[in-house]
């Protein structure tokens, strides 16, 4: 690993190298190389193209950048929406970027010099790089404005940038791990009725919700099976959270937040694939029978299951919260089957 | 830059029209031709690919509803079961058992899965199987429309739910529509165009009758879970619709890409994006002398 990486910083050191040497000696025109000597680089074509119409429209395109930074870093604080978020940054960077070519084509001089290349880190060099930063100037006339607005674009999207990490750390909270399932809440359809065991019949899958709780949320919906009780290898605690063999398992899988869609329940097991939930983005495939564990894809971990219970009109109700998280894993977050 | 062409647009606008100069510098058509090239070889792709698939009859409809009438319409005769004992014991006993009580992890028990099952299975071609562990796929029907009526008719004589009346006209589309995509398009997809699962195919839809929909949604065929007992006749109506619907939907982006979801759509993406980058690379950059 380590040698791979010393070997691809080598390759990009040798590229980025071989990109300033294509740079330097970018030859234009038909003029004959010309050996290098003390002085500075002479230049063989020489034009200032900047003129004050091209200057504003630099400024007023890295200005506009600059205020779609500042955009982003407003809605983050007032009204995070992905969509304009994006449309932000994006827009700023573009922006950026377009004023960056208008005015290297159209605001800096346009100079022509051949020459071979030699040796780098020569002092006399160092010299003629300065000189040349010097030139570059050269018949702009409004550097103030051109640098201010070029200060005030990288500022705010240095900003842009940095802003989302205040929502790092202790900001997260409990977030990730908060469900609204609690004891005793009921699971009722999608019309908000309630559901009762005999609802779930072997072979059919039924969607069910927390009721009274936002719906939309990834720890909000479960799938509930039936099995016979004595199919179900699972824990005493688990079994016992399956009243009548009734097992309810989170929508979203574990791996990448996709839901659970697929319900594969073969008619006559013996020649068929047995039970099971399967993810249709990524082929993660879940156990019903043994506490939702991996069968097969790239889950890491158990689809978690929802202690049910059997409240007092018959009805099934939540007896806790999950067993494990709900939701993606992250950062190679793993833990064996239950 | 060259000096000679005026540089602000109006100056070359004026100058094209007077005929002098191109409108556009010839790195620029060069560009613009070779990315009208690269969307044309796209288009041309897609067009492809968004043929729509063959549908063996022109109206599965006719095809699929013809049996139900003539097995569930009409009460089966007791000649019709004993021509569907002798077809049984010739084809199906060898894996279902003489009396069609199943044998032991080689096939299951045929008593009580009823008309319903049977009639799916032999009308869409997926029994008999040549070898018990294969899985059944839709093909040409082994028996002929009198012999799936009279196999069916033995079947169904052990009890068990009858072949299911459906009529798409009365279901509606948009309930179909819902009810496909909460219940089917998670693994049929919801254009009909079905997919794979671990350890299974999962049929593509297109030659799916109503009446194969309304059978397979009341039995679950193979690994397919069950929906008879949640489904009202209604909504299975309309289900049956939107299935109908899928051999042929309306492309509301203008372009199918043969319906198969997000992946081709990507690649369209990418072709567009890389000719948008390839242009501006023409645009911006230079060529060298060496």
């Amino acid at each position: 690993m380590r040698g791979s990486t010393s070997r691809r910083q080598l390759l990009l050191a040798w590229l980025g190298l071989r990109l300033l040497r294509r740079l330097r000696r970018r030859p234009r025109g038909a003029a004959p190389p010309q050996p290098r000597r003390a002085e500075p680089p002479e230049a063989l074509e020489r034009e200032t193209p900047s003129t004050a119409r091209a200057e504003r429209l630099a400024a007023a395109l890295l200005l506009a950048g600059a205020l779609a930074a500042a955009g982003f870093v407003v809605l983050y604080v007032v009204r995070p929406d992905t969509q304009l978020l994006g449309l932000c940054l994006g827009g700023a960077l573009v922006l950026c970027g377009i004023a960056a070519a208008f005015a290297g084509k159209r605001v800096v001089p346009q100079e022509t010099a051949s020459e071979p290349y030699e040796e780098l880190a020569d002092a006399r060099q160092v010299d003629d790089v300065n000189a040349i930063v010097r030139e570059a100037g050269e018949g702009v006339s409004r550097r103030g404005l051109l640098a201010g607005a070029a200060g005030l674009a990288g500022a705010t999207v240095a900003a842009a940038a940095i802003v989302p990490v205040a929502s790092l750390g202790p900001a997260v909270g409990d977030r990730i791990a908060a469900t609204p399932w609690r004891r005793g809440r009921r699971l009722v359809d999608r019309d908000g009725g309630a559901i009762r065991p005999e609802d779930v019949s072997e072979g059919s899958l039924v969607l069910a919700f927390p009721e009274g709780a936002d719906r939309d949320t990834l720890d909000a919906p479960v799938m509930l099976l039936r099995f016979p009780p004595e199919q179900l290898e699972m824990s005493a605690a688990r079994r016992a959270a399956a009243p009548g063999g009734v097992v309810a398992y989170s929508r979203i899988c574990t791996h990448a937040a996709c839901a659970v869609s697929m319900y594969r329940h073969p008619l006559h097991p013996p020649t068929a694939p047995r039970d099971a939930l399967v993810c249709p983005c990524h082929f993660s495939t879940f156990d019903p029978r043994r506490a939702g564990a991996v069968l097969f894809g790239p889950a890491g971990r158990p689809l978690p299951q929802l202690p049910l219970q059997i409240g007092a009109d018959g009805e099934l109700v939540a007896a806790g919260g999950f067993f494990g998280r709900v939701g993606p894993s992250y950062a190679g977050e793993r833990e064996g089957p239950a | 830059m060259s000096g000679r062409s005026p540089r602000s647009l109006p100056g070359r606008l004026a100058s094209a029209l007077a005929g002098r100069t191109p409108l556009l510098p010839r790195r620029l058509r060069v560009g613009l031709a070779f990315g009208c090239a690269l969307v044309a070889a796209a288009l041309a792709l897609g067009a492809l690919a968004s043929r729509p698939p063959a549908v063996g009859a022109q109206d599965g409809d006719v095809a699929g509803g013809a049996p139900a009438t003539t097995s569930g319409g009409a009460p089966a005769t007791a000649a019709q079961r004993a021509e569907g004992r002798r077809l049984f014991l010739a084809g199906c006993a060898s894996c279902h058992g003489e009396d069609a009580r199943g044998i032991a992890d080689v096939a299951p028990s045929l008593r009580g899965v009823g008309a319903a099952s049977a009639d799916f299975y032999l009308r869409t071609g997926r029994m008999p199987l040549e070898d018990p562990q294969d899985e059944p796929r839709r093909k040409e029907s082994f028996y002929d429309r009198r012999q799936i009526a009279a196999l069916v008719a033995y079947v169904g004589s052990f009890g068990g739910p009858p072949i299911p009346q459906v009529d798409p006209a009365a279901g509606s589309l948009s309930q179909g529509f819902r009810l496909f995509a909460e219940n089917c398009a998670g693994c049929h997809q919801i254009v009909g165009r079905g997919g794979i699962t671990t350890g299974a195919w999962i049929p593509g839809l297109q030659e799916a009758s109503p009446l194969d929909v309304a059978e397979a949604v009341e039995i679950g065929p193979y690994v397919m879970p069950v929906f008879g007992d949640r489904l009202t006749d209604r909504q299975v109506d309309s289900l049956a619709r939107y299935v109908r619907w899928t051999r042929q939907p309306d492309d509301a982006g203008g372009w199918g890409i043969g319906h198969i979801g997000p992946v081709p759509e990507g690649m369209v993406a990418w072709l567009l994006a890389g000719t948008a980058l390839l242009l501006t690379i023409r645009l911006i950059g230079e060529r060298t002398t060496r």
